[in-house]
């Protein structure tokens, strides 16, 4: 176990920094607050990326979000990594932010970040103000009554694609979370974003040897062309041989309180043309029971007509644009 | 003017080495002794009465040195006395820290004052307040019942009320050959420079301050601080050499500045106040405005009535007013005319010129509502403005001073490739893009107004000039030297432009476009005048060739007065200067437009726009591939400035179209997204190939240099020119802005 | 730490050394610009949200803004002021001159630091590319045009040293 854990001794008030980019805006903004902050960076075994004996690779927690996107083994195993990491914030941020506190960054929910708004990830039990509010931005799948934030990370939607693995150290030893597992939906308790323990840290990220690197595409849709967050994102993974589909992952970003996934469409997929039709069928299993509100509802059909043209786009993954935009 | 050498020319501007280098200071970035910091707190609720504020807490805090609140602020007699700044509404003027009355969100509330920024920062959260809170409203849409018309007063003069009606438009409308009308909805926009307001106030004895000062107008804050404190003109100097970017935002001085000089005067300290980018929210914005057109043409395509209303937003204790729907009889000559201006006073802080206030906001209804006139008239939208070209202002039965519009639309057609617009809706593509090309006309005033300059020339054979006018990008000190460069017959490196410093000759506030025109003509009188000084000096030597000449037979070039006549006769002004034991002749003058002549003529500049968009068919994203702005604007000083001040205003209007909106959550009265990740404006990836022509006008009459302005058209005409695109693009009419790209769904 | 709560700090700005006693809270930018005085580096939102506070630490551009003065101990800096080579302006600010890449010049050193940074990390080919990887800088005056046509006129090699 790392000495910064012993450092945070137990105690709720002291947090632990280690890009920086999201917690020092929170502390600024009176969002967060904390103690003591303890600076994670010294600890270089987090710091790396390299290949598993299992043909995967593990990604440092410690690792910045730009030698990630930009690392060999990444760009030409995992494209699509590379790619929504690249679509995510800005070059400078990128320098500064890890992959683990990429994991671990906090709604971009306008109500969230005003203090003197009711939020009930902010404040438990105070109200969500989003909900009857101006919710443009805010969650269509898997959201509650008390809280329809989204997840704001662009890699992590990759990262589901790609299944994932969390590793986790803490004061009770070290354990592995799948991806899905590792975000939580809002339910009651939505000022709880995952299902990371106190005093647990991420020590890295590791991702299966399949990198999809013939047939992927990752797509961003928001209200300018860079440099901010996602309304809707997908990230589309698939494995065709003699045009037919022998495995389909699409992952969305900017839809729920974690990168979404469903297996269904994924598994309706297996063994189909990559056509068009069965893409919109794909899709609209994903979107079942997608509920919008007064400002956001578009993001049904919108996210419908993404995971549609981003399949398309796998299929010519050179044909993607920088920003993620939409292409063909 | 003796020869045109730099005027016209592109001159990189004179600041920019201490731009690129990190050295051109703000106004937050003076260094004091024991400078204290400043943090300003700010109501959050939005109407009431501040029931407890509690300092207690945060004042024990190690580095607090005081906390004012309206408690114990200092008693000044501007509390109760009328003061309004130069670009004051009509009203009362908001007053922080005067009473406990809460009337808009985020109204400052306390001045925390502490020994580090930061602990400044800390404090302010401790302070512990409790509201008396009452019902409000800032929702324009909901309050449409309670429009009416706008008081007038003194801004009134640059912003006068719709003309009066022509005609019979009711009678016109009905019997148009084709008719079309719309609503259009405008959102709050902040300014948001990137610089932050900010003022230094360096201390410099009882009762006399320096101030470095985020504004637009030095003597506009000297006058303030002044009037407001009850200090001597004299006794405060404001200083703003560079002001990092305003829009309009420094017209009127901010509450940092009050605060900064409350605590400055009280702890007899330097004290600096920086706002926050929450608190850039806090001060004043281009209103929601809601607008509502009818327009009609006969079989001819002849425009001949015009109907154009706006409801706009102002807050309760000013009318602030913008001309939005003035403009379209000044284009457009219809006979029949009926014009309505409206405002609805909300619980928000005053509205506040930004960026081609009104104009920007009215040009877009109508040039949206001209676009439609021409499809219901199987016109090409171009051919349909030149249908009604005029030459006159038909609002004011006035002939232009001069107006080469037809020029604009007729190269910038040619350069864009209008010709190459299939007319129907939908029908280009290009891929999964659908291509739009949509065109719309910008018209802007040429103002001028009243400024002093002092030219003097020294025994180095240098010229220095002085004015108290800003340059907040805009290229001033650039501009003005080329002007004096000129009109001296020196070179540039021999020209020293002083400015931004309240202790220099007045110059009104920058904005409106006017600047170049007044201080420039100002620059020009006062060169011509140093000029006749030196002659006149000069025919007082014995011998002199120049006793003899006429003034207007005297070329000034690279400081030698030479004779027109007989070039061998000439004279340095060095040797004048040491022939007469003079270190220096000095001159102080005012331009001013003839006020008997001035009105005589309509005065504007005018853009035609051109903008292809690509629409994706099945997302609806948008993106501006091409945009080009072909701009009359009387003489261009420096083509260079002047396309990066056109090429700006585009940008604006991509922005305005396609990008920004404050949201308001009006549950709250309060503004939801008061910060730049979600205050979006364009990014460079939003920003393709943009491109300016200068249609160069020759105008004597509008001042001697023949000089319009160019900070306002190039937004003007934008935004329609996106929205006509995207509606070429699509088949879809969007008249909310921002467009925002799932309408196209 | 000391009884004010402060830490001894290294840093390398510029080429030059400094120690200094800061607050853990004290952001790098307030550091330098409060402390240091090198105010050439610009606060335009304090949350990441603009780039203007752009400066490179250890060679990679990132935002001053969101780390801390502490965590940078022992860091090298380099701020707008450092960018030139004494007298001699960079490529890159010589070309922000030339293509008038700024009007009121508040974003310009977040602009340059970000440009110089972007460069040696040589990701950016085309002009897309590089309007992309730039667009972690706002510009409200709206000099997007002159601000990419400078970065592109300096990898075309039409500036030297």
């Amino acid at each position: 176990m790392p000495d910064a854990i012993t450092e945070l001794n137990g105690d709720i008030r002291n947090k632990l920094v280690a890009g920086g980019t999201n917690i020092n805006d929170l502390l600024k903004y009176f969002i967060t607050k904390a103690d003591k902050l303890v600076d994670i960076n010294p600890i270089k075994d987090f710091n790396s990326i390299f290949r598993l004996e299992n043909g995967g690779v593990r990604l440092g927690a410690l690792h910045t979000n730009a030698d990630t996107a930009y690392d060999p083994i990444i760009e030409e195993c995992y494209p699509l990594l590379s790619k929504a990491i690249l679509a995510g914030a800005s070059a400078q941020i990128r320098n500064m932010a890890t992959n683990g506190g990429n994991l671990l960054q906090r709604t971009r929910c306008y109500y969230f970040y005003d203090i003197n708004t009711p939020c009930n990830k902010r404040d438990p039990g105070s109200g969500c103000s989003a909900i009857n509010g101006y919710n443009r931005i805010h969650a269509i799948l898997g959201q509650s009554e008390s809280c329809i934030a989204v997840f704001p990370s662009d890699m992590c939607v990759a990262l589901a694609a790609l299944d994932a693995v969390v590793n986790i150290d803490g004061p009770e030893g070290e354990r592995t979370l799948p991806f899905a597992d590792f975000h939580r939906i809002p339910g009651d308790t939505p000022h709880i974003d995952n299902n990371l323990t106190y005093g647990e840290i991420i020590s890295g990220i590791d991702i299966p040897k399949k990198g999809f690197e013939k047939n992927y595409s990752y797509l961003k849709l928001r209200d300018r062309s860079s440099y901010s967050f996602a309304l809707v994102s997908v990230a589309t993974a698939l494995d065709i041989e003699d045009s037919t589909i022998k495995e389909a992952r699409i992952a969305l970003g900017g839809v729920a309180h974690k990168p979404w996934r469903v297996i269904e469409a994924e598994d309706f997929l297996k063994e189909k043309q990559p056509s068009r039709e069965n893409f919109a069928i794909a899709a609209d299993i994903i979107l079942e029971g997608a509920k919008g509100y007064k400002h956001n509802s578009f993001k049904i059909e919108l996210a419908k007509r993404a995971i549609i043209r981003n399949c398309i786009m796998a299929l010519n993954p050179e044909t993607q644009r920088p920003g993620a935009k939409p292409s063909l | 003017m003796t020869k045109s050498e730099v005027i016209g020319k592109p001159i990189s501007r004179l600041e920019g080495p201490l731009k690129v280098t990190g050295q051109a200071r703000y106004a937050g970035e003076y260094e004091a002794s024991d400078l204290l910091y400043g943090y300003v707190v700010n109501s959050t609720v939005t109407k009431g009465k501040i029931a407890v504020i509690d300092t207690t807490d945060a004042k024990m805090l190690d580095g607090v040195v005081e906390i004012f609140t309206h408690e114990n602020r200092p008693s000044t007699a501007w509390f109760d006395i009328q003061y309004a700044d130069m670009d004051a509404p009509p009203g009362t003027v908001f007053k922080p820290l005067k009473d406990n009355e809460i009337k808009f969100n985020g109204q400052p509330i306390a001045l925390v004052v502490a020994e580090t920024f930061e602990m400044a920062r800390y404090a302010a959260t401790k302070i512990k307040l409790a509201y008396i809170e009452e019902e409000f409203e800032t929702d324009v849409e909901s309050n449409l019942h309670k429009a009416r018309d706008p008081k007038k007063g003194l801004a009134s003069m640059l912003k006068p009320p719709p003309p009066k009606p022509k005609g019979d438009f009711e009678e016109a409308y009905r019997n148009s050959h084709v008719q079309s009308s719309g609503e259009f909805k405008h959102g709050t926009e902040h300014h948001n420079p990137m610089e932050m307001f900010a003022s230094t106030v360096i201390y410099e004895g009882s009762k006399k301050l320096k101030i470095y000062d985020k504004t637009q107008g030095t003597i506009n804050s000297q006058l303030y601080v002044a009037n407001v404190f009850g200090l001597k003109m004299k006794n405060v100097q404001v200083i703003s050499p560079f002001v990092g970017g305003a829009f309009g935002s420094g017209l009127r001085p901010q509450y940092q500045l009050f605060m900064a000089v409350m605590a400055s005067l009280a702890l007899k300290r330097n004290v600096r106040v920086t706002l926050d980018r929450a608190q850039m929210f806090t001060f004043g914005h281009r209103p929601p405005t809601i607008q509502y057109t009818k327009f009609g043409a006969d079989e001819n395509g002849k425009v001949n009535a015009l109907y154009h209303k706006a409801v706009a937003e102002t807050s309760q204790f000013e009318d602030y007013v913008e001309m939005v729907v003035n403009w379209s009889n000044m284009l457009y000559p219809a006979e029949n005319t009926l014009f309505e201006s409206k405002l609805v006073p909300l619980d928000v802080y005053s509205p506040l010129d930004m960026r081609a206030p009104g104009g920007s906001t009215g040009m877009h209804a109508i040039e949206i509502t001209m676009d439609e006139l021409a499809y219901k008239l199987n016109i090409d939208p171009l051919e349909f403005r030149l249908i009604n070209y005029s030459d006159i202002d038909k609002s004011s039965e006035k002939e232009y001073s001069s107006k080469e519009l037809r020029e604009c639309y007729l190269r910038g057609a040619e350069k864009f490739g209008w010709s190459k617009r299939n007319p129907e809706p939908a029908s280009m593509k290009r891929g999964n893009k659908l291509v739009g090309f949509g065109m719309a006309t910008g018209i802007w005033d040429a103002n001028r107004l009243f400024a002093r300059v002092e030219a003097k020339i020294s025994i180095d054979g240098k010229a220095t000039l002085k004015s108290a006018v800003t340059d907040i990008g805009t290229g001033t000190l650039t501009v003005m030297s080329q002007i004096a460069s000129d009109e001296l017959g020196m070179d540039l490196e021999d020209i020293t432009f002083s400015y931004a410093d309240s202790a220099m000759p007045f110059a009104p506030i920058q904005g409106g476009s006017f600047t170049t025109a007044t201080v420039g003509t100002a620059v020009q009188t006062a060169c011509i005048a140093l000029k006749k000084k030196i002659v006149k000096k000069a025919a007082s030597l014995k011998d002199s060739f120049v006793s003899n000449a006429p003034f207007e037979d005297i070329i000034f070039r690279n400081g030698f007065l030479i004779s027109k006549q007989s070039p061998e006769y000439k004279i340095s002004i060095k040797e004048i200067l040491e022939k007469l034991s003079l270190e220096e002749i000095k001159t102080t003058n005012m331009a001013m437009p003839n006020p008997l002549t001035q009105g005589k003529k309509a005065k504007a500049v005018h853009s035609a726009v051109f903008v292809e968009v690509e629409v994706d068919e099945e997302l609806g994203v948008i993106e501006v591939k091409r945009a080009l702005t072909s701009v009359a604007a009387g003489k261009i000083i420096n083509p260079k400035t002047a396309e990066s001040q056109i090429l700006g205003g585009m940008i604006w209007g991509i922005s305005k179209a396609l990008h920004e909106e404050t949201i308001t959550d009006h549950r709250f009265g309060k503004y939801i997204n008061p910060n730049l990740a979600e205050y979006h404006i364009p990014v460079h990836a939003d920003i393709n190939d943009l491109s300016v022509i200068f249609v160069e006008e020759q105008d004597e009459f509008v001042n001697d240099l023949g000089i319009k302005g160019v900070g306002e058209i190039g937004i003007v005409g934008m935004p329609p020119a996106i929205a006509n695109a995207v509606y070429h693009a699509t088949g879809k009419r969007i008249n909310d802005l921002p467009i925002h790209f799932d309408k196209l769904l | 730490m000391n009884n004010r709560n402060e830490h001894s700090v290294s840093l390398n700005v510029n080429g030059r050394h400094y120690q200094l006693d800061i607050q853990p809270w004290v952001s790098l930018l307030d550091v330098l610009r409060e402390h240091l005085h090198f105010t050439g580096t610009k606060k335009g939102c304090d949350h990441g949200q603009c780039g203007a506070c752009t400066v490179l630490v250890n060679g990679k551009r990132i935002l001053s803004c969101l780390t801390l003065g502490v965590m940078k101990d022992g860091a090298q800096i380099t701020t707008i002021e450092g960018i030139s080579n004494g007298e001699n302006l960079h490529p890159v600010q010589k070309a922000f001159i030339e293509h008038d890449a700024f009007q009121c010049g508040y974003c310009t050193p977040g602009q340059i630091c970000s440009a110089v940074g972007m460069l040696g990390e040589n990701k950016a080919q085309t002009r897309e590319e590089v309007q992309e990887l730039m667009s972690g800088n706002l510009c409200r005056c709206g000099a997007n045009k002159g601000i990419i046509d400078a970065v592109m006129a300096v990898k075309e090699g039409g500036y030297n040293e």
